[in-house]
């Protein structure tokens, strides 16, 4: 229900009430956006959208950074990582665990 | 789709885990309040990847399983006027009430209609003056705003038959009730990364500080979960219990501002029934006297529904993280998606459903089934 996810705004337009819209691309899918929560949004920006609403501005900055910061996580771990278990979900009839 | 597929990068999430793995020295139990969590665990099977210390239990946040059903049962009585089109977000429509759900009234000629937004029910109110439009304005505070929005330009625009049948809740005063009860295992929460897009995550901190617990604002995304349950896992490991962010993408401490205060004109706070758990004090949200020309429960005479739940549901322990879907003798058996007997079966986000759906204890259930179950 608080699923939101992020598309691309190509386009700002008001609509016949004054209320600012867009329209954002979400992975070729474009769709209808209501604006008034995001004044600073631009087209260009990812937004985060809920219910056809933007919430927020997707950082690029922040998220660039969140993420190199998982990247360079120290290795030591790695050699303790579990096997992704293929045999997931058991086969019909077979026992499961 | 950029801002999504990076953060299912399976080399990355082994990663963590093994840095989870390398840091845990005894079990803990943190809870994900929010049901899209929920389903992004079991989904991927994160709580498989990581290791036995940790347990995840699932929390009360997916608002289509604690809308009670007194307000289910009062939906439906508005939906059956001739004289109304109910709008509702589509997956409220197969909640079962106490006399079936809102599907089945549209396959009994029900003028029920599934709307991606509510702004949009202000189209078909002006499309149909002779009815009365009325949406089902559930959620949590991520959807506050869309709401609040369909209100406000309601009334700006003279839509005079636009009104909202408002079962909102929110989230700080359940963790708060999570954490006061004499079960409680929780040790630590993976925070709601969209309810703080809007409000921010000042109103955790006291929490955290009062029950010392840890809180980290986490993201949906499976790299997002894994990273929220490390800084949890650190800082438990550490003694402390701050408010973190791992999500700083979109959420910041202050919230959406503007959002904020759009809701805090059209709504305020009161106490609310949350399905299998019960009436928490503050934890919802109902329209301003000002709106109540907009205000369903005020414009339809709908008198209070009594209901009773099934009693071998348990769902209100899971929704508490005091049990898991697994526990439930009926899970899987009795208790079905198609056949749902409580909270956390009756939408995908609920932890039960979310178990059925991906079929990892089902077999299990079935197995553990005691041999006489009867209602």
């Amino acid at each position: 229900m608080c699923l939101a996810i992020p598309g691309k705004l190509f386009e700002i337009t008001d609509d016949s009430h004054g209320v600012r819209m867009g329209r954002a691309n979400f992975g070729g899918v474009v769709k209808q956006v209501c604006l008034e929560y995001t004044p600073e949004a631009k087209p260009g920006d990812y937004i985060l959208v809920h219910v056809g609403f933007a919430l927020s501005r997707v950082d690029e900055e922040e998220a660039e950074r969140t993420y190199r910061l998982l990247e360079a996580m120290k290795q030591l771990g790695e050699l303790d990582a579990p096997e992704i278990d293929s045999s997931w979900p058991p086969e019909a009839g077979e026992q499961s665990r | 789709m950029k801002f999504l597929d990076e953060y299912r990068n399976e080399a990355l999430a082994l990663k963590i885990t093994g840095e989870i793995r390398r840091i845990v020295t005894r079990p803990w139990v943190l809870m994900e309040v929010c049901g899209g969590q929920t389903h992004s665990i079991v989904k991927y099977g994160i709580d498989h990847l990581l290791p036995p210390e940790i347990d995840l239990v699932h929390g009360p946040g997916c608002p289509v399983c604690v809308t009670s059903l007194e307000m289910i049962d009062k939906a439906h009585a508005i939906a059956r006027r001739p004289d109304v089109i109910f709008c509702s977000f589509g997956d409220m429509l197969r909640v079962p009430g106490s006399q079936g759900d809102l599907l089945a009234l549209k396959s009994r000629g029900a003028d029920v209609r599934v709307v991606y937004s509510p702004i949009d029910c202000l189209k078909i109110a002006r499309a149909n003056p002779a009815k009365n439009v009325v949406f089902f304005a559930i959620g949590f505070e991520t959807t506050a705003p869309a709401n609040a929005m369909a209100a406000w330009q309601a009334r700006k625009q003279g839509v005079k038959n636009f009104s909202l049948l408002v079962s909102h809740v929110l989230v700080p005063p359940s963790i708060a009730s999570i954490l006061q009860s004499p079960l409680n295992r929780v040790q630590g929460f993976i925070g709601p990364g969209h309810v703080c897009t809007v409000m921010g995550y000042r109103e955790y901190e006291p929490l955290a500080a009062r029950f010392r617990v840890p809180i980290v604002i986490t993201g949906f995304e499976p790299l997002d979960i894994l990273q929220g349950t490390l800084m949890a896992v650190r800082q438990l490991e550490a003694g402390t219990h701050l408010v973190e962010n791992q999500y700083p993408r979109v959420v910041q401490r202050d919230g959406n501002r503007v959002a904020q205060e759009l809701v805090n004109k059209v709504f305020e706070v009161c106490d609310r029934k949350w399905r299998g758990v019960g009436s928490i004090p503050k934890s919802g949200y109902k329209l301003r006297y000002e709106f109540k020309e907009h205000d369903a429960e005020r414009l339809f005479d709908v008198k209070e529904i009594d209901t009773k739940e099934p009693p071998i549901c348990i769902s209100g322990l899971i929704l508490r993280g005091v049990k898991k879907p697994k526990d439930c003798p009926a899970f899987g058996t009795l208790c079905t998606s198609e056949n749902p007997l409580g909270a956390t079966m009756v939408s995908g986000e609920g932890a039960c459903a979310a178990y059925y759906a991906y079929g990892r204890h089902l077999e299990l259930a079935r197995q553990q089934q005691p041999q006489e179950i009867t209602s």
